[in-house]
């Protein structure tokens, strides 16, 4: 390369980095504790190979590590995904079927031990083969494993039972810690009291049901981070808390979201020094009708319920008022595998015309003599959004002539109503953290194949379509499986209404710098990223 | 006297027993199960298997008449265990919470003793002035006013005012610290809660003091004194007061025993990790051990306040003999 092009080369090198680098970057300071509150009352155990709930995750992750993540500055990306603990992101051998990890090297545990490749092993044999008496709760997840080796002290390999999509977003799971063999070997439930792990921060103190606090590890391996001297989460599951909190900077951010309400109450007191953060959200409300129950096992009654509800207007008026927004179907919206909206209308409950949609629906009860039909709809006690998709589902029903009661009922018998099929229509709910469509898609198969569905119904072609989708390996070949598999669901058959996607609204203290919201809750947060400006 | 005690403590044993009998039995009438709550409730997929490993571990599976007994001997020999949520020895998760509990309680009763008595006597021997008129609205609006209204605008007004005044809008900390580790920090936490709980129980204080007062001073004896000579003071304080009084201890007795494990919504508002709160979740949670160790708890501190008030008479009342 001469002089001239080597400047030139430098020079254009020089422009785009500059384009590239985003409007305002800043050089993160170092420093300051980071008071954070936790929208729960307290997490159920430390150990988040047993958990499911953010509660575990905001208290715990920022103690440990994974295999590999979303990428920390690009959270909302459904598609990527970088090495934490590996040093590079593998390539599948063996046709898709084996996945060689090679281990960061000098990795230290909080214990100052070193890390090594056999405790990334033991830790994901433990969530994937749990021995007997421990719990693992994505289990399912990972099927598609069929062994899991650590040859050496950097190398970990997995080998699957066949080819799938779906196993680097499970892989991904920012529930799936890390732990250290020589314990896990002494007692696989240490973990569930304890926390020693190898993440950005070192943990120092738990108060049960007000706050956990850790301080910066000095040799975590990612240069330069963690940022901020020390995190402290609080508890506080009451709403008006955490808005008061973040208001009289008591704490600076409240990681899981708030609806519209607290935002603009944020924003209009406390002005500039507060941001908000929002994103479409991997959480939705699923609506099922009980197929064992008369006339809901009339597939005319099921469609005629779907086709009552206006997607398009109700969406853009509920999300002024819940956590709700984004219209969508069985995938996350603006995933590669989710319809398009074109696609999305010519399903039940998504016609454009809703005049049009509502006579049919009226059309349907007649003809399964189903006119005026009363029913119960079982929700959950939980205002944000449950009562409020719950209340709107009402109103749109009333509009063809039905009538509906809302039975509000605590979490336990909720899900004791949907366990034991003792409902007319219930509102479930579909949480989850990487964008995963393959596996998050799994709630609207028969319960007989997937358990934690409750339509009662049994649908082979359904199945048939799921693992036709899950089998495909060319994108394009599984986006059109996935249209096959939803258009049967959600309109052929009806199993279930999915009401608008819910949204999450982030609004945190304007200091806060560094952390990026993400399409979950459950990603992103070992506060590695995180800075103080002030 | 110590015979009267100890006759009270051991009839305290199956006041206890039928306590726990109630509780076992109505926790498990409640639908909803501690491992499905626990492994599910944050909305993603739980493998059924997992719960019952869960149910198992926790002994869930056993016969329900193995667990009443189970529980029972486990008490009797002084065995709380852990909790099904968090896995933490009850006696534990009790031992962090009871201290925020108790000190709003003591606090709030102070509060209301300080302002019911002096108010409540005022108002018996001004009855039917302006000064009684005021008093009487300002216990009507205690008892009147939610708790949760006073505590929320409590808090809204600190953090207004302080706004106006320096800018930065100011509210308590949100985390408890003991008195003897931070005393002024212990108590920015502490005192809205006290007061917010104080108000209301010094209102239902008050108005029970105003008309015990009400009464005596209408008694013959009060009459008698009277005619005797004797100075208005004196008569308050030594005759009537005293007497009227009795009803009172009653009362400041059974608020002070609710209040430990009845703090639940002052609790929630400010945060404060006591009594009442842990209370909530532990039946949320449908678990049954901490829910368990928690009525004992609070019948165990009802049993021991009703003795302290029943002796307290003896010694405002010498009359009263206990054998």
């Amino acid at each position: 390369m001469s002089f001239r092009t080597g400047v030139w080369a430098a020079g254009l090198g020089l422009a785009a980095a500059i384009a590239a680098a985003p409007a305002g970057a800043q050089t993160p300071k170092k420093g300051g504790t980071l008071t954070y509150m936790i929208s729960a009352d307290a997490s159920p155990s430390f150990d988040g190979h047993r958990e499911t709930t953010f509660a575990t995750v905001h208290a715990v992750a920022p103690y440990y590590s994974v295999l590999i993540r979303v990428p920390p500055d690009n959270p909302a990306s459904t598609t990527e995904f970088v090495c934490d603990l590996c040093t590079a992101m593998p390539t599948p051998t063996d046709g898709g079927k084996t996945y060689t990890f090679k281990i960061r090297e000098g990795v230290k545990w909080h214990d100052g031990s070193p890390l090594t490749a056999k405790d990334v092993a033991a830790s994901w044999n433990k969530i994937v083969f749990p021995p007997q008496g421990v719990t693992s709760a994505r289990i399912s997840y990972y099927s598609m494993v069929e062994k899991i080796e650590a040859p050496d002290d950097t190398t970990v390999v997995f080998r699957l039972k066949k080819p799938s999509a779906a196993f680097l977003p499970a892989l991904a799971d920012p529930f799936t810690w890390i732990y250290k063999k020589e314990i896990l070997d002494k007692d696989p439930k240490w973990y569930e009291k304890n926390i020693m792990g190898s993440g950005p921060f070192k943990f120092v103190s738990y108060q049960i049901g007000q706050s956990i606090k850790g301080v910066r590890n000095p040799d975590y391996y990612h240069k330069g981070q963690p940022y901020l001297d020390a995190i402290e989460g609080i508890f506080a599951a009451k709403q008006s808390v955490r808005v008061d909190a973040i208001r009289g900077d008591r704490a600076a951010i409240e990681f899981r979201g708030m609806p519209p309400s607290a935002r603009d109450e944020l924003v209009k007191e406390a002005g500039k020094e507060i941001v908000v953060q929002d994103s479409d959200w991997n959480c939705g409300n699923i609506i099922t009708a009980n197929q064992k129950k008369k006339p809901f096992d009339d597939v005319r009654v099921r469609r005629a319920l779907a086709l009552a509800i206006d997607h398009w207007r109700g969406a853009p008026a509920l999300s002024k008022i819940a956590i709700v927004r984004s219209v969508g179907g069985i995938v996350f919206p603006g995933s590669p595998l989710a319809a398009t909206k074109e696609e999305l209308q010519q399903m039940a409950g998504y016609w454009p015309d809703i005049e049009k949609s509502r006579a049919e629906a009226r059309r349907l009860l007649k003809e399964a003599g189903a006119e005026g039909l009363k029913f119960e709809l079982t929700n959950r006690n939980v205002d944000q959004p449950y009562k409020f998709v719950g209340t709107w589902l009402i109103g749109e029903w009333k509009k063809i002539g039905l009538e509906v009661e809302q039975k509000v009922v605590p979490t336990g018998p909720w899900f004791q109503a949907m366990r034991t099929a003792s409902f007319d229509v219930v509102v479930d709910a579909n949480c989850q953290s990487v964008v995963n469509p393959a596996l998050d898609t799994g709630k609207y198969l028969p319960q007989s194949v997937y358990p934690e569905s409750y339509g009662g119904y049994e649908d082979p072609k359904s199945v048939e379509l799921y693992n036709k989708m899950l089998d495909a390996t060319d994108p394009k070949a599984q986006r059109a499986a996935m249209r096959e598999y939803e258009k049967h669901t959600l309109d052929t058959m009806a199993h279930a209404i999915v009401t608008p996607y819910w949204y999450r609204i982030v609004p945190h203290r304007s200091y806060v710098k560094g952390w990026k919201i993400s399409a979950s809750h459950y990603l992103n947060q070992d506060l590695a990223n995180i800075w103080l400006d002030k | 006297m110590y015979q009267y005690i100890v006759k009270r403590l051991l009839l305290a044993v199956p006041t206890l027993l039928g306590a726990a009998a109630l509780v076992f039995i109505l926790m498990r009438l409640i639908p909803g199960d501690v491992c499905v709550i626990r492994l599910g409730s944050g909305g993603a997929h739980v493998d059924p298997a997992s719960v019952n490993a869960c149910r198992e571990s926790l002994g869930l599976n056993d016969p329900l008449i193995i667990q009443f007994f189970d529980f029972i001997w486990n008490y009797a020999t002084f065995n709380f265990g852990n909790s099904m949520w968090s896995g933490h020895p009850v006696v534990h998760e009790i031992g962090q919470r009871l201290p925020v509990s108790l000190q709003i309680a003591v606090m709030a009763t102070v509060i209301a003793i300080l302002l019911a008595i002096p108010l409540g006597t005022i108002s018996a021997l001004k009855e039917n002035t302006w000064l009684d008129h005021f008093v009487r609205m300002f216990a009507i609006a205690g008892i009147a006013t939610p708790s949760f209204w006073l505590g929320i605008m409590s808090l809204v007004l600190v953090l207004d005012i302080t706004y106006l005044a320096t800018g930065k809008a100011w509210m308590p900390p949100i985390t408890y610290v003991s008195f003897w580790e931070d005393p002024i920090r212990n108590l920015s936490i502490v005192i809205l809660p006290a007061i917010t709980v104080g108000y209301r129980y010094s209102a239902v204080t008050m108005r029970l003091t105003r008309s015990a007062m009400l009464e005596v001073m209408r008694e013959d004896y009060i009459r008698t004194a009277r005619s005797k000579g004797l100075m208005e003071q004196l008569i308050v304080n030594r005759h009537a007061l005293k007497n009227a009084l009795l009803p009172v201890v009653t009362l400041i007795g059974i608020e002070f025993a609710f209040l430990i494990g009845g703090l639940v919504v002052t609790e929630q508002v400010f945060n404060l990790n006591g009594i009442g709160k842990l209370f909530v979740l532990a039946v949320q949670n449908q678990d049954n051990v901490l829910t368990q160790a928690l009525v004992m708890l609070v019948v165990t501190i009802f049993v021991v306040t009703n003795l302290v008030v029943d002796l307290l008479y003896a010694w405002l009342d010498p009359r009263i003999r206990f054998s």
